[in-house]
């Protein structure tokens, strides 16, 4: 696709094949329609050009990049470690799963690997943002379907998960929360315990949630069958994550390629079968359930020990590169670096699940209505820190 | 002129009816006034209630417990900069809220408080307040379509349609409700809002309960129509936030924008007092059969100013665990001024000749406030139905029910 000189939407369609709508004799001109930047519901500054036949949706066309911050390129001009806290405002729901990313490959680079306590630890903090952005994803996917409420519940429960954050390392949002070689804190005392309350704590609201949703006549209308992708559509795109999951691949990289301690804990890869956004929804909610059985195992057992590995003050990987990749919230999240010997990395390529998610957001939509385009976007569970990086 | 205005005093009939124009004008003031508080009142108490829902507090600042809040959300949306889009049609533009506010407010003037406490009587009543109410759909259109904007024509457009479907099977609904009045003696129907009360007197009945669950299942469907009908949630598709921004009024702003807000809440408040006139017996007080003889009607008489007592003692409580702060000196005060008013008129209303004026009222303004509340209600539990399942809802459920229920009220209405 040529770059458009223009400012008018209709030459960002040029290149799409875009179905007529049916020949009637109530035929109208087709509607051309920005659903973005600026709009209570793209999650952020998404920019969706719609071409719509009254309600129905002929065409979309995603711009992105309203958030770039050039990320990648300022990897180029740091040090490994001075680059660890930019990865966190990529996907700032879920900083700590960017930051475990980057350190396992950087580690995997430097040929370190981290003491088993601080793989532990890891371990609780990671599954704990998987809550946190899974709560996150619902309220907000709930508020723009319609449903208010959910949205107030999930964040007072999401709350006590930031507290554990913030007791732990100091901040709520972009953690910062491992470094290369293992962990910089020790838990603090009654860290244990505060997550073990938590375990608590969590399931009755899940059910909550499940109580307000899960049955609702409305809910089940406005996400039965709205915004279906085949298995074979989603690994055509490379869709990654819940998304995949819902459509009935098992695939899971925690399961399929363990990294951190996950091998050693006994957990389900739920599933769904239509690949709908309810079937989403439901891989969603069970792997919460999933999240705290991880870390229910994770606090019984953790071990005693070191927390960081020796790693060089001055880290200098030896030349080559490197691709890893772990299953963050929203699905694989990989890190590609480049080394060339010295202490900046030459090249560091992030593979970010939301961006790539993003791209089955025409296939999903189209011939639906208006209204579907909101729930598919929120069901894609998008973050845009994270899609323009 | 003086006798013109005590004549009407002895008349016991509405000012409309009895052609007294001062009274007819004293009685517009003072209901339009009225709706006016109550949907300050209920802007309050949406957001409160709504908060509560949401494990919020909703306004607390604006004095105590955000009682003032209204009041400043109305200065300051008065004293906004008029915005006018640039390519907007302007003379529809202004003439859109003003349609919409007029329909909603038009239908008050049948809406009965009392035998006698009504603007005016007339005997198409239900079918005045159907035709006003629906007028409103114009200004929704006009709105939509004179901002010259994308996101208010679909919003407008989704609202004409949603509007006019659900308008069919509310007649339906409205229609056997009505079919009921007729069954007396004379066996003759009536259309006057006040007749259709009055009928429910007769039958000593509410409609509600006639020809169980016939009459129920009429004002289900109204229930669920009327929602529909004021753009509320589950319904709120002209306006769905998270779809079209704010629907056909996203190019509205400041005072006219009040305006689309202040003729919606009292939209909402107008079908209320339909269904309560057509099904929940108007201003008859609850159980009027079961509980007779004089003592009950003193109890009942009672409750009045037994509920702004109440309202008093929860404001007392408010001021008693208000923090003592001197800062929140004022915020104490001013609770307990409104606590002392709101027990004041407790009083006023225990006074034996204002208590059985104001019984009617009270009982009418009760049943609606119930209607109020489920509105918020819903809101605060269910999400947002599609545009073609919102379609699918008013013509292939509600229309055939509504159909089918009328047949049958027709049929009972005959062989009873």
């Amino acid at each position: 696709m040529t770059e458009p000189t223009t400012t008018d939407p209709k030459a960002y369609l040029s290149h799409l094949e875009l179905g007529e709508p049916d020949k009637t004799f109530l035929d109208t001109n087709e509607l051309i329609i920005n659903m973005g930047p600026q709009h209570p519901a793209t999650h952020g500054v998404l920019r969706v050009i719609l071409k719509l036949d009254g309600e129905k949706v002929l065409g979309t066309e995603c711009v992105i990049g309203y958030l770039h911050r050039g990320v990648e390129k300022i990897a180029e001009h740091r040090t490994y470690t001075m680059f660890n806290p930019y990865v966190d405002r990529m996907d700032y729901v879920a900083a700590v799963s960017n930051g475990l990313g980057y350190c396992e490959a950087v580690e995997k680079l430097l040929n370190v690997e981290a003491p088993p306590r601080a793989k532990y630890i890891r371990v609780i903090l990671t599954e704990l943002n998987r809550l946190a952005s899974h709560q996150l994803w619902l309220g907000t996917h709930a508020l723009d379907i319609g449903a208010m409420t959910p949205l107030f519940y999930t964040f007072r429960d999401r709350e006590e998960i930031l507290k554990i954050f913030e007791k732990y390392c100091g901040a709520r949002l972009t953690t910062h929360a491992f470094r290369i070689g293992g962990c910089l804190y020790e838990t603090y005392e009654g860290f244990e315990d505060d997550v073990k309350k938590f375990l608590d704590f969590a399931p009755p609201k899940i059910e909550e949630y499940e109580e307000l949703l899960t049955t609702n006549r409305i809910w089940l209308d406005r996400t039965k069958n709205v915004g279906t992708i085949s298995a074979k559509d989603c690994i055509a795109l490379g869709v990654t994550g819940p998304v995949l999951r819902a459509s009935g691949v098992k695939w899971d990289l925690r399961k399929a390629q363990p990294y951190a301690a996950y091998s050693e804990f006994d957990f389900e890869i739920p599933t769904g079968t239509n690949g709908d956004t309810y079937d989403r929804y439901l891989v969603r909610m069970e792997e919460m359930r999933q999240s705290l059985r991880i870390i229910r195992q994770a606090v019984d057992r953790i071990p005693e020990g070191p927390i960081m590995a020796k790693v060089p003050k001055v880290m200098k990987p030896p030349v080559g590169e490197i691709y890893h990749s772990i299953e963050a919230p929203k699905g694989e999240l990989g890190y590609f670096i480049v080394s060339d010997g010295s202490t900046q990395p030459y090249r560091i390529r992030v593979r970010p699940p939301s961006f790539v998610n993003l791209q089955a957001l025409d296939i999903m939509v189209r011939g639906q209505l208006v209204a579907d385009v909101i729930a598919v976007i929120g069901t894609l569970d998008i973050v845009l820190g994270e899609v323009d990086r | 002129m003086l006798d013109y205005i005590t004549s009407y005093l002895s008349s016991n009939t509405t000012p409309g009816q009895a052609g007294n124009v001062f009274w007819a004008f004293v009685y517009i003031l003072v209901v339009f006034g009225g709706v006016s508080v109550a949907v300050m009142a209920m802007n309050w108490l949406e957001r409160k209630a709504l908060a509560h829902f949401q494990i919020r507090l909703g306004p607390m600042r604006v004095g105590p417990h955000g009682l003032l809040q209204p009041i400043a959300d109305a200065i300051k949306l008065f004293t906004k900069e008029d915005i006018v889009p640039d390519k907007a049609d302007k003379f529809v533009f202004w003439i859109a809220p003003l349609i919409i506010l007029c329909a909603a407010f038009s239908v008050y003037i049948v809406v009965p408080f009392g035998p006698t406490h009504a603007i005016t009587d007339l005997n198409i009543g239900v079918l005045f307040m159907l035709g006003v109410s629906s007028l409103a759909v114009l200004g929704v259109v006009m709105a939509g379509w004179a901002s010259n904007s994308h996101y208010p024509l679909i919003g407008a457009l989704r609202s004409s349609a949603q509007m006019v479907s659900y308008e069919v099977a509310m007649g339906m609904a409205v229609v056997s409700a009505v079919l009921m009045t007729s069954l007396n003696k004379t066996g003759t129907g009536t259309l006057s809002m006040i007749g259709i009360v009055q009928a429910q007197q007769q039958q000593q009945i509410w409609f509600l309960f006639k020809f169980f669950p016939l009459g129920f299942i009429a004002f289900v469907i109204f229930a669920i129509a009327m929602v529909a009908e004021t753009n509320r949630a589950p319904f709120d598709l002209p306006e769905a936030e998270s779809e079209l921004t704010a629907g056909f009024h996203t190019e509205y702003s400041g005072l006219r924008w009040s305006l689309f807000m202040l003729g919606e809440y009292a939209a909402m408040i107008a079908v209320s007092s339909i269904a309560v006139t057509l099904w929940l017996g108007g201003w008859m007080r609850p159980f009027p059969n079961t509980l007779t003889g004089a003592i009950w009607d003193l109890v009942f008489s009672l409750f009045p100013g037994a509920i702004f007592i109440a309202l008093a003692v929860i404001a007392f409580v408010g001021v008693v665990r208000m923090p003592k702060h001197p800062y929140f000196r004022i915020q104490t005060l001013g609770l307990a001024g409104f606590g002392a008013v709101l027990g004041l008129i407790g009083l006023i209303l225990f006074a034996p000749p204002v208590r059985d004026r104001i019984q009617d009222i009270f009982w009418f303004v009760a049943k609606v406030a119930v209607f109020m509340y489920l509105y918020i209600w819903y809101r605060a539990t269910w999400p947002r139905y599609r545009f073609d399942q919102l379609m699918k809802v008013g013509w292939k459920v509600l229309l055939p029910i509504a159909i089918g229920v009328l047949i049958l009220t027709a049929i009972l209405g005959v062989l009873l």
